[in-house]
């Protein structure tokens, strides 16, 4: 897991696993799209690979990128946590706030 | 369980977290909500059983701040903090840091409200000393009060 966060904490291997999102794509197009130089995309390639965020196969000439599912999902599971939490204090929020919307409105009415 | 789409978690920077969620209400009474203790300490729990027993804010640039979350089995945790800057109804500025330091160093909240046609955008935004220290807190979910799972952090980093 803090390999997965780690390889995942650099920007460009951030967007790296986003444009891996929609699908596999060879590195050429990675490199086009990042605006990087070649040997940084596939050094972080490297990097994505070696904490098991990628898989690579051979087409050709072209190597081509894919993501492997199941670190993501652990790191998805964690932020799925955080927000929970936070979503659990948001409700209690609105609560309140509803509370404090009807308390206003009430004093309003007897202002007037 | 999963109502959530309202509720956006982003990463806007190396060291940052930033949540934004909209709530059906004026900006003035968030603004309430986030700094009246007595109100602050009916939502801001942690995950399970930890709820806000204390909540002391002294309003003003450089006042204090503390916070203490106590879980049914008597088990406590605590942050303390300071405010940078108080803006009503628009931004507020605090420093926190966790009793423990569970985050290396101490955090920068920072808040801001914005209000269109009634309903307000809620943008929350922390800041760590580190991109490790965000992680760290990202993973664990700990996060203001959200520190349930120590325990199992240490587990994990021993497997």
């Amino acid at each position: 897991m803090m390999e997965t966060l780690q390889a995942l904490a650099e920007p460009n291997r951030f967007q790296i696993i986003e444009l891996l999102r929609d699908g596999p794509r060879p590195v050429g197009d990675m490199v086009h799209r990042l605006g990087l130089r070649q040997p940084q995309v596939s050094k972080h390639l490297r990097v994505l690979s070696d904490a098991g965020l990628v898989d690579v196969r051979v087409d050709a000439q072209r190597r081509i990128y894919a993501l492997r599912a199941a670190p993501l999902k652990e790191l998805e599971d964690w932020i799925e946590r955080y927000r929970r939490i936070w979503e659990g204090n948001f409700q209690r929020l609105d609560g309140v706030l509803h509370e404090l919307k009807a308390k206003e409105k009430k004093r309003g009415r007897t202002k007037r | 369980m999963n109502n959530s789409g309202t509720l956006k978690i982003t990463t806007p920077s190396e060291r940052e977290v930033a949540m934004i969620r909209v709530f059906d209400a004026p900006r003035h009474l968030v603004f309430e909500a986030w700094t009246k203790p007595d109100l602050v300490k009916r939502w801001l729990w942690g995950p399970d059983d930890w709820r806000l027993a204390v909540c002391k804010m002294n309003l003003k640039p450089g006042g204090g701040l503390r916070f203490v979350w106590r879980h049914d089995n008597g088990q406590e945790m605590g942050m303390s903090g300071a405010f940078r800057e108080i803006a009503p109804p628009d931004r507020l500025v605090f420093t926190e840091i966790w009793d423990e330091d569970w985050t290396d160093g101490e955090t920068l909240v920072t808040i801001v409200f914005s209000e269109h046609a009634g309903k307000t955008t809620l943008t929350q935004t922390v800041l760590y000393s580190s991109r490790e220290a965000r992680d760290a807190a990202l993973k664990t979910g700990m996060e203001h009060g959200a520190a349930v799972s120590y325990d199992r952090l240490a587990e994990l980093l021993k497997s």
